[in-house]
């Protein structure tokens, strides 16, 4: 457990990490929607030069049903190399994979083996007792231990928020917030960690997103369109931004991994206004104020696109239009380019944000979709149900993954007749889809992917402390 | 023989990361700024002093009421299940924060030295220092808590500057060996010959 040297995948600087080597295996969580089977981890080669390129070639099922797996993380990233809290000898090696609909937290060892094996499970009861929460979602690793945001309170619908985990017993220590003021909804969380300044973001209670997307919430306006700000040292609420409330569904957080630098992406679902979806830059707010204060601005607008009521499920037939419904973002390594997941229309954009307030559109890629159904160069006879997804980009910045299921639920809202299961490579330098990486169908024998971590770390997993 | 290692042991933790010169190192990198870094390193230095010279201050109340030989065995228990903790104890300095002002530097790095024993590895040095008059064993102490610190100071400034100008971070993957391990081998082996010249 405790290395001579630091763990080779631990980089101090963001401009390192993005010299690190290729990935040789992707880890997907993957989900039955009947809970009748296990969920998974499925393991994908993404070495280009080997034979099993584009496969399954690891496969683990969990003990348990009904868990849905959807988002999960690292025991241990490059904050370890942090200069208060040093620990750079320990490995990263641990996947910490929240169950979200059943509050387990697994912990599975990849360590010389290709798939994973259970370590440890954390249950329902330790995380509801010693932290009050239940639906664990986001995890990171972070300067007092592992840090998982979850939507739900315990016994109780909420208020969200985050527990912390011990590093190495994986023990659940606690609740993070000492004074969390107003926020009462959760759903992601990161920071800028050399400025002392945790963010988090807003979905819904448990009730409100557990049996689908509620109609009556959704044009009440009753769901998360905050983004709330923290002091991570003190563990209290700073200041609360609200985008305005008919931008439903702050999701996912990208900071810039640059640490001298305070902004960052937040991207909404939908807005009940004209259901288009757009892409925020939080920053502190200078021009108003002395800094100290935080501000967001929407500087990417992704509109719905007209359709006829015949080619829309029941949730969407009263509008006539498809929704973008950005359902997550990445920002790669260097910062420079933001990819944007419009899971309803079914594209893949890749914006240039080097100016973070102009993001310019550089391409897109078009997959599946509510109407569109477009097929994989792979397999162009095949209509594609779901869309790109959770996307997640390399160290490098060269290569984009994406999955297509969103949430159980809320699949077989949107995609009444099967969200299918498939994931997809995109090279970000023509931006165009690897026609070897296509692993769908059969290939996730009848799960759902959903996220995906890339061996050694990826874009949204570690954080660093020297620029 | 002893003030060599004295020094030594000062250039030991000058050159550990975790005992400050990558925090001074970070904060410079932070606000590009080499003036903070040189602010930083005297500051943790002292925080370093403090933590030190404690240990001082209890040996040498300590050796004022019991015997040489009672002293040196306490002090070898000491070193030994303090090492040991650190060889076996999985647990890992937690402070959170990296906008620290000048005396929260301190409180830090006060901190890291006492969780680390940083002034522990002085007591074969001060146990074998001449008994007798109170003040004398105090002063005596304290000198070498100085001289300790000040190798420490030195060592860090040098480092830390040569890789802030220099080198850079990345060479903290190759070059950031596992010294607080070794640390707790040697924090045993002085513990066991303190106790062996003890009886």
């Amino acid at each position: 457990m405790t290395l001579w040297k630091p763990d080779p995948t631990f980089y101090p600087s963001p401009r390192d990490a993005a010299e690190a080597p290729p990935e040789k295996l992707a880890y997907v969580a993957a989900f039955d929607r009947s809970a009748q089977r296990p969920d998974a981890l499925a393991v994908l080669d993404t070495d280009p030069a080997s034979p099993a390129y584009g496969t399954v070639v690891g496969w683990t099922d969990l003990p348990h049903t009904g868990d849905e797996l959807h988002h999960f993380g690292w025991n241990a990233c490059s904050s370890a190399l942090c200069p208060y809290a040093p620990h750079p000898h320990v490995e990263r090696r641990y996947l910490i994979v929240p169950g979200l609909r059943s509050s387990r937290i697994y912990v599975y060892d990849t360590k010389d083996r290709v798939s994973p094996e259970l370590v440890k499970v954390i249950e329902p009861e330790e995380l509801g007792k010693r932290a009050g929460y239940s639906r664990p979602h986001t995890v990171h690793c972070g300067p007092e231990g592992l840090y998982v945001s979850a939507l739900g309170g315990y016994g109780d619908d909420g208020p969200g928020g985050i527990a912390i985990l011990d590093h190495n017993s994986f023990e659940v220590l606690g609740r993070w917030e000492v004074d969390r003021g107003p926020q009462y909804l959760a759903y992601d969380f990161w920071w800028h960690i050399n400025h002392d300044v945790l963010v988090t973001s807003e979905w819904g209670t448990p009730s409100m997103v557990e049996d689908g997307v509620v109609g009556e919430l959704l044009l009440g306006r009753k769901y998360g369109h905050k983004i709330h700000f923290w002091d991570l040292r003190k563990r209290r609420h700073v200041q609360e931004v609200d985008l305005g409330d008919q931008h439903q569904m702050t999701l996912e957080l990208r900071p810039a991994h640059d640490p001298t630098k305070t902004y960052g992406f937040v991207g909404v679902v939908t807005s009940v206004e004209d259901l288009s979806a757009s892409v925020w830059v939080w920053h502190r707010d200078v021009r108003h104020g002395d800094g100290s204060r935080w501000a967001a601005e929407k500087v990417i607008t992704i509109p719905a696109e007209p359709a006829s009521p015949d080619d829309l499920p029941d949730v969407l037939k009263p509008f006539g239009a498809v929704p973008p419904l950005v359902t997550d973002i990445d920002l790669s390594v260097d910062d420079q380019r933001l990819y944007v997941s419009c899971w309803g229309t079914g594209e893949l954009k890749q914006y240039d944000v080097s100016d973070p307030f102009k993001p310019v559109e550089l391409g897109s890629v078009r997959l599946g979709g509510i109407v569109r159904r477009q097929a994989h160069p792979a397999a162009p006879d095949e209509r594609l149900a779901g869309g790109p997804q959770m996307v997640e980009v390399s160290r490098d910045g060269r290569r984009v993954y994406v999955t297509n299921s969103l949430y159980g639920a809320w699949d077989d809202q949107f995609y009444p007749d099967g969200v299918g299961a498939w994931m997809a490579k995109i090279d970000t330098e023509s931006f165009t889809l690897d026609e070897r990486f296509f692993p769908h169908g059969d290939d996730f024998r009848g799960l759902r992917p959903h996220q995906t971590r890339l061996q050694g770390g990826d874009a949204s997993s570690d954080s660093y402390c020297y620029p | 023989m002893t003030l060599t290692a004295v020094i030594l042991l000062g250039a030991f933790h000058g050159i550990n990361p975790a005992m400050g010169w990558l925090f001074a190192v970070a904060r410079g990198l932070q606000e590009r700024s080499r003036d903070l870094l040189l602010q930083s390193l005297p500051v943790i230095a002292l925080g370093h002093l403090v933590s030190v010279a404690l240990v001082v201050a209890v040996v040498s109340a300590t050796g004022s009421l019991v015997t040489a030989t009672a002293l040196a065995i306490g002090a070898g228990v000491v070193l030994v299940g303090f090492g040991l903790w650190h060889l076996l104890a999985r647990r890992h300095f937690r402070w959170v924060g990296m906008r620290l002002s000048l005396p929260q530097l301190a409180a830090w790095s006060f901190l890291m030295s006492s969780v680390h024993g940083a002034g522990l590895m002085l007591l074969p040095v001060l146990t074998r220092m001449p008994a007798g008059h109170h003040g004398h064993a105090l002063s005596g102490g304290m000198l070498v808590a100085g001289v300790h610190t000040l190798a420490m100071f030195l060592t860090a400034t040098v480092v830390a500057v040569v890789v802030y100008e220099f080198l850079g971070v990345a060479v903290l993957r190759r070059a950031w060996f596992n010294l607080d391990r070794m640390w707790a081998f040697a924090l045993v082996g002085a513990g066991v010959i303190t106790l062996v010249g003890a009886v």
